[in-house]
């Protein structure tokens, strides 16, 4: 049998092209190479309830997957480290039936018109290939707009003065502000700042069958045990309630096959270990923005600009210790955010007139609270001393933090190919990421830090601490690898073969019927999460094949 | 009984857990939170069916919902492929050297312990920390263990009865009774 597509990945991009794909007529296959945890196994149009506020789980036993040691990455900052200088994880987003998703906590801002127009809005920045993307916002809106809805997004219209504009209301109201954002957004608007309650695909009323988010704290790297995040449980579930789709997960697509000017279907290796063919009219890629390349390498895809410009997003990170608990355990993780450090001002364009560049960019900050004990452990000494600096827990009970997830310029440097020699489990050659942040980045994150710790100091800091993922010390391991779990910008869009992989629909150029629909395809990262635009985008992808 | 250590090995972990972890007033020691017994159930997580590696879910009961952290997941084969290089090392099997071999838990606790020697047991606290730091590599990876056995989940063999988590003003899993809006807000 020919379905109407194979859709490689069932994460947010994926999911959401499914949605829209089955709900045209189109019958599809999701092939998914981790697990489900998801949905229910014996009603795939139903819940699963795997999840839990379960630290080692999730954070120490990679129940979400990738497992490093059968599912590895590669890593080196620049072509004279050699081969590589890392095997493991590189930036993992999960490996299992709703991806980057399952872990994400669910702020999901829409970029700004600015976003899709670099190039014409700011000119070009030395070293980086900034462009425009071949779409912009005004023709995006109304798939933001449907993905809002599809996701289920609270939200608070009119609370943030920066926003890109609306065709109409959030889905749902925003949730509980937590305790430490209502001291941390008062600060900040004392200094000036505009912060606003997170766009969230978190529900804060019952949605779509499933319930209100009831603040577990137990958000960000962990699946929702309840489904009070929508993303991208919401899309699977009406997917597979269509009648038209088939989820195989546990299967692994090692190549799409291409005859001439299209693509017969894929190559997967099941959860036996067996190989087989899957014949499809449309081949939608949505594996991510490092797993995407490698397929299409994997595939011996001979574009020259497949893997270049990885984007991560360079997060400063800020953090005070209160005299007060922050119940930063209590909510969903992040509940506000602000938007001044990407629009600028003029100290930031002093700053970067001062470090001699045409202008800097930051991102949006999140207003957080601590980690969780097990993390904050493993951070504080053993001996004699940590019962009593545990007790006093510097850095979960009593902690505030800013992270500003800073916008990363394409650079051709930085990218992903196949390593030479290190494989993954079923014998195919890894991901190799070759990254390292570019000057901008380390001038925005020295210009925008001290002004978050003063926004700590202002809620009464005893003490602020600030860092940088990846760091910008020595490039030495592992504080060279980014923590973003952001990963765009490998299978760039644009309108001109010669410096795009794909065209404004995702369609790989050249190729029929081969689309993309994951944030591989962004041109800039700009300085916000990339989930809605990824999912806008593939939503856009997909009703223009059907 | 251990699952996977000696008698022996059992004592030196334990000693080596409670310099890492001491008793201090409230604070329990690592031996008395559990510690060894969640270190002893991830080197043997083999010689149970299914291997305790994931905890079910999505709730313990501490707030109500089942007891369902007690019923731990079944691995897939790329699961066990993992867990098993992971626990075990690769052992010389070529299915688990496609990247060369790996040393595993069982094989660092081990020598770790080995090098700690019997003696350890009894030694005062300075010259057990200073035998551990000379062991880096394996006070790493002991220190990290032990953290997880600590302030973990209880079904997991450590933080007995959630006294790691009383010890710290830490909740633990609250679902499925969670926080209420004004708890978060206003606490």
């Amino acid at each position: 049998m020919t379905v109407d597509a194979v859709i490689v990945g069932s994460g947010p991009g994926g999911a959401t092209a499914a949605e829209v794909l089955t709900a045209g007529g189109w019958n599809v296959t999701i092939i998914e190479k981790g697990r489900n945890h998801l949905l229910d196994p014996d009603n795939l149009t139903q819940p699963s309830f795997d999840y839990s506020n379960d630290e080692i789980k999730f954070h120490s036993r990679h129940f979400l997957g990738p497992d490093p040691l059968v599912e590895p990455r590669t890593f080196r900052t620049e072509e004279s480290d050699g081969d590589r200088v890392h095997v493991g994880e590189f930036n993992s987003l999960p490996t299992t039936v709703g991806g980057g998703g399952v872990h994400a906590d669910g702020k999901v801002p829409r970029f700004r018109p600015d976003d899709f127009r670099i190039l014409s809005r700011f000119g070009p920045q030395p070293g980086a290939d900034v462009d425009d993307w071949p779409v912009d916002y005004g023709e995006l809106e109304p798939y933001y707009a449907e993905v809002e809805r599809a996701i289920g997004v609270a939200g608070t219209e009119g609370s943030n003065p920066f926003a890109a504009p609306r065709s109409g209301p959030f889905p749902m109201p925003s949730g509980a502000p937590m305790f430490g954002a209502v001291r941390s957004t008062a600060a900040a608007e004392k200094l000036g700042y505009h912060p606003y309650p997170a766009p969230s695909a978190v529900n804060s009323v019952p949605y779509d069958s499933r319930p209100a988010c009831n603040n577990c704290g137990f958000c960000a790297f962990f699946g929702c045990p309840i489904h009070a995040k929508g993303d991208p449980i919401s899309m699977l579930q009406r997917t597979m309630a269509s009648g038209r789709a088939e989820l195989l997960s546990e299967t692994f697509v090692s190549r799409v096959r291409v005859e001439g000017r299209r693509a017969t279907g894929v190559d997967v290796i099941g959860p036996d270990g067996a190989e087989r063919f899957l014949a499809a009219r449309h081949v939608i890629v949505a594996a991510g923005a490092i797993e995407t390349p490698r397929l299409l390498l994997l595939s011996d895809f001979d574009h020259p600009l497949i893997g270049r410009y990885l984007m991560t997003h360079f997060q400063t990170i800020t953090a005070g210790s209160m005299p007060y608990r922050t119940y930063g355990e209590r909510g969903r993780a992040v509940t506000h955010v602000h938007d001044d450090m990407i629009v600028g001002d003029d100290a930031s364009r002093a700053a970067a007139v001062e470090a001699g560049l045409p202008w800097i960019r930051g991102g949006l900050v999140e207003h957080s609270g601590g980690g969780l004990p097990i993390m904050e452990a493993k951070h504080m000494p053993w001996g004699s001393m940590h019962p009593e600096i545990m007790a006093n827990s510097p850095i979960r009970r009593g902690l505030w933090a800013f992270i500003m997830q800073g916008e990363d310029l394409p650079y051709a440097t930085n990218r992903v190919d196949l390593d030479p020699a290190v494989k993954d489990a079923r014998g195919f050659p890894v991901a190799r990421v070759t990254y390292k942040p570019g000057r901008h980045e380390l001038v925005a994150s020295a210009h925008y830090g001290p002004r978050l710790v003063a926004i700590l100091e202002e809620m009464g800091a005893q003490w602020t601490a600030s860092t940088s993922s990846p760091g910008t010390g020595n490039a030495s391991l592992p504080e060279a690898i980014p923590e973003s779990r952001h990963n765009m910008g490998t299978v760039r869009m644009g309108t001109d073969p010669a410096t795009s992989v794909v065209d404004a629909a995702g369609r790989v150029h050249g190729l029929d019927n081969v689309v993309v629909a994951d944030s591989s395809v962004f041109v800039t990262s700009a300085g916000y999460g990339p989930t809605l635009t990824l999912a806008a985008l593939a939503a856009r992808a997909a009703h223009l094949l059907v | 009984m251990p699952a996977w250590l000696t008698d022996e090995e059992y004592a030196v972990l334990s000693a080596a857990c409670d310099c890492m972890i001491p008793a201090s007033d409230a604070f329990p020691s690592a031996s008395a939170a559990g510690v060894p017994d969640y270190i002893d159930r991830l080197l043997g997580a083999f010689t149970f069916d299914p291997p305790r590696i994931w905890a079910g879910g999505p709730t313990s009961g501490r707030y109500g919902g089942e007891a369902a952290f007690g019923h731990f997941h079944e691995l897939t084969a790329l699961d066990e492929l993992a867990w098993r290089m992971r626990i075990e090392g690769s052992c010389g099997l070529p299915e688990r050297e496609f990247n060369g071999p790996v040393i595993g838990f069982q094989q660092r606790y081990r020598t770790g312990l080995a090098e700690l020697g019997s003696e350890f047991i009894a030694l005062p606290a300075p010259d057990q920390e200073a035998r551990l730091r000379a062991l880096p590599e394996f006070a790493e990876l002991l220190y990290g263990h032990a953290c997880e056995g600590m302030y973990g989940a209880p079904e997991y063999g450590g933080n007995r009865n959630g006294i790691g988590w009383q010890a710290i003003g830490f909740d633990g899993d609250v679902q499925p009774r969670g926080w209420t809006d004004e708890e978060v807000t206003n606490p």
